[in-house]
């Protein structure tokens, strides 16, 4: 039997309340001060240490992303663990809110479908963090402009355009999991700590398993380890393992990229470099080819989870 | 039937809400079960009983809000499972322990309703204007929702379905939790509502309220209607009369003359001046004549209507020591 109407009436009603509910809370607030704060410190030491030791480098502004002075990470490394901060505080009460403010069954008994409402719930939520990261991005040009002194070159803006569009994305995973979260859990509470519990297992514990994980997969050979070098099958298994985590995704095509000289992403045998010029950039396309399979991860990530949380909430009773 | 109809319908008994073997399983319990219903244009109709006897569950499926399991239901002439957006358009529902959103004051709220209604600006300006002076929140449109009352909370929700004008008003449980002025004040903005043609549904366990209001009742038991009807009639069926009339007299052989009414079921004496009548009339007139005409003395003479508590009581304990099985 199908249904009459189309799923998306109401859709940028929804859209538009939820952005204005968002972009005007105080949650959001703390949220955007918290990641403005962060970058700008990762950001002023990259520019003090590239004011220091500039060298002949034609991608000056790309090495303001990426530049770590210790002990503060680089700029990108910073929002690689904050976006999905940000992703979860927006989107963690966007079902179970509903219900346990018993607007739910008010809004759903008007002339629109689910679909609309958890559609534009999520481009909202989504448009929010967008909006905040490209905010922060015309800070780090700006910035740049000031302090560096250089004008950036249009390849420059190409490659900081990508990492843009690359972080809304990997914000989508994070926010499609914390509504997935907040479908399944009635109680707010809960979703926030199971969604942030995924967060911390995946930027700081997972780095740390996913090697021993390898080790027990596929022990390194005794002689790769007496001539001194690392088993290509453990290397390979950890990276595989290490790809689990959006934020190794998003690491990944961040490096390719932002920093043009990367090559490969992977272990790298030495007969494959051979002809290689080392530390020669690698054209705008070619860069995009190696960070094309993670960015098609993080894509397939948010929508698979994004299904997920559809699924759910179009079987679910509208009343508590 | 056409839309032209039903506007224009001389006789008023066309039917807006018309449910045959409604039935809603969740596994193998069946929490609505195969109920019959036909509510016409302009009554109000109540849906009476315990909480979880199915009458949520009934209304959410006349939404389209919930599965039907079997059966079916035909709203204003729309299929609410085909058809659920034209069916909202054109009925508004209060639910139970009905939530805004607390950030937002009672003017914005109703502006996103109508908003998803598909009013333009001005329209909705005027629209949530009226509805909010109608409910008497007109001076509480710019305040924040944060701090209504339980009361405020219930009539923003009445002016939302004012503001929709909506052909049919479903309140699921509007009184419960007020204090006896807001539940008066409430009461009387359905009786505003009915007068201006809208058909009201409205469910509660709360049955002495209900009994002023509603034109009809259904009484649910464990997702049956058990009893369905005008509350008169009810009682003629449950109780076997529709009234109580108490006689305080004195005078010789009074309880053998006021059982020589006709139409007077049955005349309980309670005490040696005091007489209760059943009657499937009002008897005061007769009653009165019968004990003057027997030289007797009337003090007092008063009738009862019957409550729907005591059908509601009364049918159940029937049910219960008649048909053990029955109720089980």
């Amino acid at each position: 039997m199908r249904r009459e109407g189309s799923p998306f009436q109401g859709l940028s009603t929804v859209f538009v309340k939820e952005l204005a509910d968002h972009i005007s809370s105080v949650r959001m607030l703390m949220l955007e001060l918290l990641i403005v704060f962060t970058a700008l410190a990762a950001l002023y030491e990259a520019i003090n240490s590239l004011r220091q030791n500039t060298a002949e480098d034609p991608f000056l502004l790309l090495r303001l992303f990426t530049i770590d002075q210790a002990p503060l990470p680089s700029f990108v490394a910073v929002l690689g663990f904050l976006i999905p901060l940000m992703a979860i505080g927006l989107g963690f009460d966007a079902v179970n809110g509903e219900h346990n403010r018993k607007t739910l069954s008010r809004i759903l008994a008007q002339p629109i479908y689910r679909d609309a409402l958890l559609m534009g719930k999520f481009l909202a939520a989504l448009a929010t963090i967008g909006i905040s990261l490209a905010a922060l991005w015309l800070l780090v040009i700006g910035l740049g402009l000031i302090f560096l002194g250089v004008p950036p070159g249009s390849e420059e803006i190409a490659r900081s355009l990508v990492f843009l569009v690359v972080a809304i994305f990997y914000a989508g995973v994070w926010l499609s999991l914390a509504m997935l979260l907040s479908t399944v859990f009635r109680s707010a509470a809960n979703a926030a700590l199971v969604s942030l519990g995924i967060w911390l297992f995946l930027a700081v514990l997972w780095p740390m398993l996913a090697p021993a994980l390898a080790q027990a997969v596929a022990p390194a050979d005794p002689r790769f380890a007496l001539l001194g070098l690392n088993d290509p099958a453990t290397a390979v298994w950890t990276q595989e393992l290490l790809r689990l985590s959006p934020n190794d995704l998003f690491g990944e095509a961040m490096l390719a990229v932002l920093s043009p000289t990367t090559r490969a992403l992977g272990p790298v045998f030495l007969d494959q470099l051979r002809g290689a010029v080392m530390g020669a950039p690698l054209p705008f396309g070619e860069s995009m080819m190696i960070a094309w399979p993670q960015t098609v991860g993080l894509v397939a990530g948010t929508i698979i989870l994004f299904a997920f949380s559809y699924v759910l909430f179009q079987r679910q009773e509208v009343r508590a | 039937m056409s839309e032209q109809q039903i506007e224009t319908g001389s006789p008023p008994r066309v039917p807006v809400i018309h449910a045959r073997g409604l039935t809603r399983r969740y596994g193998h319990t069946a929490v609505v079960d195969g109920i019959d219903l036909d509510i016409t244009r302009g009554e109000v109709f109540g849906l009476l009983g315990p909480n979880g006897a199915g009458k949520t569950t009934t209304i959410l499926m006349m939404l389209g809000l919930t599965e039907i399991s079997a059966g079916a239901v035909n709203v204003l002439g729309l299929d609410p499972a085909r058809e659920p957006l034209k069916v909202k358009q054109r009925v508004g529902y209060l639910p139970d322990a009905v939530g805004f959103y607390d950030q937002l004051t009672a003017f914005e709220n109703l502006a996103y309703t109508a908003k998803l209604m598909g009013f333009g600006r001005a329209e909705r300006a005027e629209r949530i204007e009226a509805a909010l002076t109608r409910v008497g929140l007109a001076g509480v449109a710019a305040t924040r929702v944060a701090t209504f009352s339980r009361g405020m909370r219930q009539r923003l929700g009445l002016a939302e379905i004012i503001m929709k004008r909506a052909e049919i008003a479903i309140l699921d449980e509007p009184t419960s939790g007020l204090d006896p002025q807001a539940t008066q004040e409430f009461l009387g903005l359905i009786g505003e509502l009915k007068a201006e043609g809208v058909t009201v549904l409205l469910s509660s366990h709360m049955l002495d309220q209900v009994q002023r209001i509603c034109d009809r009742v259904a009484l649910f038991r464990g997702g049956k209607i058990v009893l369905m009807g005008a509350v008169p009639q009810l009682a003629v069926q449950v109780l076997g009369a529709g009234f109580v009339v108490e006689v305080e007299a004195e005078g010789p052989g009074i309880a053998r003359r006021l059982a020589m009414i006709p139409g007077v079921t049955q005349v309980e004496t309670l005490a040696a001046d005091r007489f209760r009548m059943t009657a499937e009339r009002d008897v005061r007139p007769d009653a009165a004549r019968a004990v003057v005409a027997g030289d007797g003395a009337l003090r007092r003479l008063s009738v009862d209507e019957p409550s729907l508590e005591t059908i509601y009581a009364r049918y159940f304990r029937a049910q219960s020591t008649g048909d053990v099985r029955h109720a089980a």
